[in-house]
């Protein structure tokens, strides 16, 4: 593995249904490739967690993910409302998540702190009525 | 105890068997927020829940629980249970209140 493999995916708007199925075959490649459980762990629960946001509040986007020897890359990009307050955003317990979503069990407020939480290193890049990009990254 | 013996010992329902049923269970899990499981719920986990969704089963696959007991008789939706089938998830139930569940897992693991 001496070059970057890179994967990429399209997030639908509003389909629950499909949420997940990116995290989810980007954890069956890591798999593949012999990569830690923790390291794979990470990666799973921070892009889930990346894309439920993105079907939620950004009308879906772009999940391009580059995995190296040393590291995993995950960048998510949306052309999104943007987000006006990060650092209330990443406070756990605030959330702008509708009630439909709450019913589902999600909308808790703990999307971006787990990301954070579960990421060696992410940044916040947004700008409103542009759109949002986060970079994540587990360290293998 | 492993999946499997937890499947054997009768004491919840057998709504999906899995892949690797003979792996270890860690610790019983009891959370009905996705939002807070995504973040706890620790991997090997026996995740004791209501919430039977397909998010459900995509949050329990990605924290790598090692399977899910829907407690009060909770039931998974059409969509949920095909999901459960297609990404091999062991999924359990039982009429039992939330700790009463996850209790008896507790006992059991103890031996």
């Amino acid at each position: 593995m001496d070059e970057a493999i890179v994967l990429t995916y399209e997030i639908s708007p509003d389909d629950f249904t499909r949420a997940g199925e990116a995290s989810s075959d980007v954890k069956g490649k890591l798999k593949q490739l012999g990569v830690s459980p923790e390291a794979i762990r990470k990666v799973a629960i921070a892009m889930y967690e990346g894309e439920i946001n993105m079907v939620i509040h950004a009308n879906g986007g772009g999940i391009r993910v580059e995995i190296t020897p040393v590291e995993i890359k995950m960048i998510l990009a949306d052309v999104g409302p943007g987000i006006p307050d990060v650092e209330q955003a990443m406070k756990a317990g605030y959330s702008t998540a509708p009630d439909e979503v709450r019913s589902l069990g999600f909308g808790a407020g703990m999307g971006l702190p787990n990301m954070k939480k579960y990421t060696d290193d992410m940044t916040i890049e947004t700008q409103l009525g542009v759109g949002t990009t986060i970079t994540m990254t587990v360290k293998m | 105890m492993t999946v499997q013996g937890l499947l054997d010992s009768g004491m919840f329902t057998v709504v999906n068997v899995g892949e690797n049923p003979e792996r270890e269970i860690t610790v019983p899990f009891c959370c009905d927020l996705l939002s807070i499981a995504m973040g706890r719920a620790p991997a090997g986990c026996a995740w004791v829940t209501v919430m039977g969704n397909m998010n459900t089963l995509a949050v329990a696959t990605l924290t790598d629980a090692a399977c899910i007991i829907m407690a009060e008789g909770a039931v998974l939706d059409e969509i949920a249970m095909k999901k459960a089938k297609d990404q091999e998830i062991t999924v359990m139930g039982t009429e039992l209140p939330i700790f009463d569940a996850a209790l008896k897992i507790h006992q059991a693991m103890q031996g």
